[in-house]
């Protein structure tokens, strides 16, 4: 039964590295290749959300909702690129901060003028429903089973995407040097509106996918843009493989704590004070992660620039 | 010159008329009307309008601000309502923490405070003031109500589980007061936590014959959908929160058949309550919710303490505020010694009525319930 319940717990932990991991990489790509601190990235999540659920509830179909999330986060993300994020790559941080802060102040008041203030109903598809069997052992749920293996698709994709195509390449060489790409003829500023979509895109599929098994909220994307910003400073900041290992880490991490650390801690201490101290711990455990592997690793597990 | 005299005159001679000729009265309401969990805002704001609109008493003004559910946000708000605005009365404030930052100090400031929602433990017992009064319910009852449920259900061996923060301790703790049984397990999550597959691997794990969790808001959407779907059975009882009219259809099919507690339902058989819920209806075009109620019950006991005095004689106000005369969407209604209701608080179950989910009542969990902490308070 112990051991049963451990490979649950992993496999949960892996699936919430896997969504992290989404959010992640558009993140880290961002600021990897432009330089930009884009806060509002929690708010292209939430949008993926909402769009899903619309599309889904007008249509009947999870499909055509997930394609909605993917299509509305990209062109969000493309018209904040084109309408702001471009006056802000040569200032500093700080104004960059500011920015990108009162887009999500905004985002988060025209979703409440569109759907309302009640969160939005999107369910998984009766497909996906209920459990599966593993190994002949282990009762998983086939919905998260189902976001591991799109996740793990996701990150081969993009794997791909930047390492083995053209376009690829030069956003590779924007992040390398940004000068001495355009002065060799390539249109840098595409390429930034291009990134800068891609990586909402991807945080809007994250929504979509992790909004049927949560609530579509206002100011959704928030926590897990906190969670995604830890994912990328453990992994290093701008590196795609560091996004990953860190998500997974940080996914593992945060569910066997949750799952593990009162019991542990309950063998050595009194139960109610372990009970209290370990829900305690479970909540801060990957910020002291976070905090160990800096000290150790100031740059991250990867960094992009050596 | 000689006309603006008369007028004068016959106002004073009006003011000095032995008739009670009622004061103004202001009211501030603070409340979250927007970003995360406004739907509760707007619905208390909603409720408390429709019975200001229906009484058309024109000697009350309402002001109403955003609070965001910032506490800083909603102490500058008071500060100023109390200062700029000179109101008698706030209102209005949903969650405890941001009611912590405001209403200690206002009371002391001799503003009257009725909240229509948050009734933390901490201004129910030593901490009770006379210009305090809540109109909804101290924070555990309708986790106390729960409790006793469970024993009526013979459940032997509950999980429970809620937020780590006062609220959710007080919910553990108030559901534990009455709960007889043993428990399976005690879990605190993380405050605006949204993914529960490892609190959901413990519970199936750990032999529970049933289930009560106090996770508000997103929270408790998230763990709903995800509970129904890993395929779990193990019956879930929560209070009213996660269960209520707003948020029960984005939980979708995976609430049906929950137990809940809740001192408020639509199907109370009572005058005002049928006025209240056909009223609301026609003039929002949605079902109320218990968040609805409260404001609508709040805004009429106002109404009510205005008719039998006057806002300037502070003591009888609040006398005619404590008397409660008047007709609660709850039926049976009264102030107990801290100022806190003593009511009955009821279970629910979850069920389709067409295409709408909402809520039917089943039974009384416990009747003419009064809070746990009265008699800590001195009044």
């Amino acid at each position: 039964m112990g051991a049963i319940l451990l490979l649950e717990q992993c496999l949960n932990g892996l699936q919430l590295g896997i969504m992290l991991f989404l959010m992640a990489a558009g993140l880290t790509l961002i600021f990897g290749v432009m330089g930009l601190i884009n806060l509002a990235h929690g708010s292209l999540y939430m949008i993926g959300a909402f769009a899903c659920a619309a599309v889904a509830s007008w249509t009947g179909s999870f499909t055509l909702g997930l394609v909605a999330s993917v299509v509305c986060a990209a062109a969000a993300g493309a018209l904040i690129e084109i309408g702001v994020m471009r006056r802000l790559y040569q200032r500093d941080h700080l104004d960059q901060v500011l920015a990108t802060f009162a887009l999500i102040l905004i985002s988060s008041e025209a979703m409440r003028w569109l759907f309302g203030s009640y969160p939005l109903y999107l369910d998984v598809p009766e497909m996906f429903y209920g459990a599966i069997n593993l190994f002949g052992v282990l009762q998983y749920s086939r919905y998260r089973l189902f976001i591991i293996v799109l996740g793990l698709l996701t990150a081969v994709g993009i794997y791909l995407l930047i390492n083995k195509t053209r376009i690829g390449m030069r956003i590779r060489a924007g992040a390398a040097d940004r000068q001495m790409t355009a002065a060799l003829g390539i249109n840098i500023s595409l390429i930034f509106t291009l990134v800068f979509a891609l990586g909402a895109a991807l945080a809007g599929f994250a929504g979509a996918l992790v909004g049927s098994i949560q609530s579509v909220d206002i100011g959704m994307g928030e926590p897990v843009l906190i969670l995604a910003f830890v994912v990328v400073v453990i992994g290093g900041i701008g590196s795609i493989r560091g996004a990953l290992v860190g998500a997974i880490i940080v996914g593992m991490v945060d569910t066997l704590g949750r799952g593990y650390l009162p019991q542990l801690l309950q063998l050595i201490l009194d139960p109610v004070f372990a009970n209290t101290l370990g829900a305690a711990l479970a909540s801060i455990a990957i910020y002291l992660l976070m905090i160990i592997i800096l000290i150790f690793k100031p740059k991250g597990l990867f960094p992009a620039h050596g | 010159m000689k006309k603006q005299m008369i007028t004068s005159m016959l106002s004073a001679a009006l003011c000095l008329a032995p008739q009670v000729e009622a004061s103004p009265v202001k009211v501030g309401m603070i409340t979250t009307l927007s970003g995360g969990g406004s739907g509760l805002g707007v619905d208390v704001r909603d409720g408390f309008m429709l019975a200001v609109n229906n009484a058309n008493n024109s000697d009350l003004e309402i002001i109403i601000e955003d609070d965001g559910r910032k506490p800083s946000l909603a102490v500058q708000i008071a500060d100023k309502m109390i200062q700029k605005d000179k109101v008698d009365i706030l209102t209005g404030i949903i969650w405890s923490n941001l009611a912590m930052a405001v209403v200690p100090s206002s009371v002391n400031q001799g503003i009257l405070y009725l909240s229509p929602n948050a009734g933390p433990s901490a201004l129910a017992g030593k901490g009770c003031n006379k210009n305090y009064f809540n109109v909804a319910w101290q924070n555990d009852n309708l986790h106390e109500a729960m409790g006793s449920y469970a024993n009526g259900e013979e459940h032997q061996n509950s999980f429970i589980l809620a937020p780590n923060y006062p609220a959710g301790k007080d919910a553990l703790t108030g559901y534990k007061r009455f709960y007889q049984g043993q428990l399976a397990g005690e879990l605190y999550t993380k405050l605006g936590q949204t993914d529960y597959a490892a609190e959901i691997a413990q519970i199936r794990a750990s032999g529970a014959d049933s289930v009560f969790f106090f996770l508000p808001g997103g929270m408790g959407i998230s763990f709903m959908k995800q509970y129904s779907q890993a395929g779990m059975t193990i019956p879930l009882m929560g209070p009213a929160f996660s269960f209520d009219q707003g948020i029960l259809q984005a939980v979708g099919k995976s609430a049906l058949g929950v137990r809940n507690s809740s001192q408020w339902n639509k199907d109370i058989d009572n005058a005002a309550n049928k006025t209240f819920v056909a009223d609301f209806e026609s003039a929002y075009g949605r079902l109320p919710s218990l968040y609805a109620s409260q404001g609508y019950d709040t805004a009429n006991l106002i109404l009510s303490a205005m008719q039998s005095s006057d806002i300037n004689d502070k003591d009888a106000f609040r006398a005619a505020i404590k008397s409660a005369q008047f007709d609660s969407v709850r039926g049976n209604f009264r102030f107990g010694n801290n100022q806190h209701p003593i009511q009955d608080i009821y279970v629910r179950e979850v069920v389709m009525q067409g295409d709408v989910l909402t809520n039917k009542i089943i039974g009384v969990a416990l009747k003419d319930h009064q809070d746990a902490y009265a008699a800590d308070c001195a009044l």
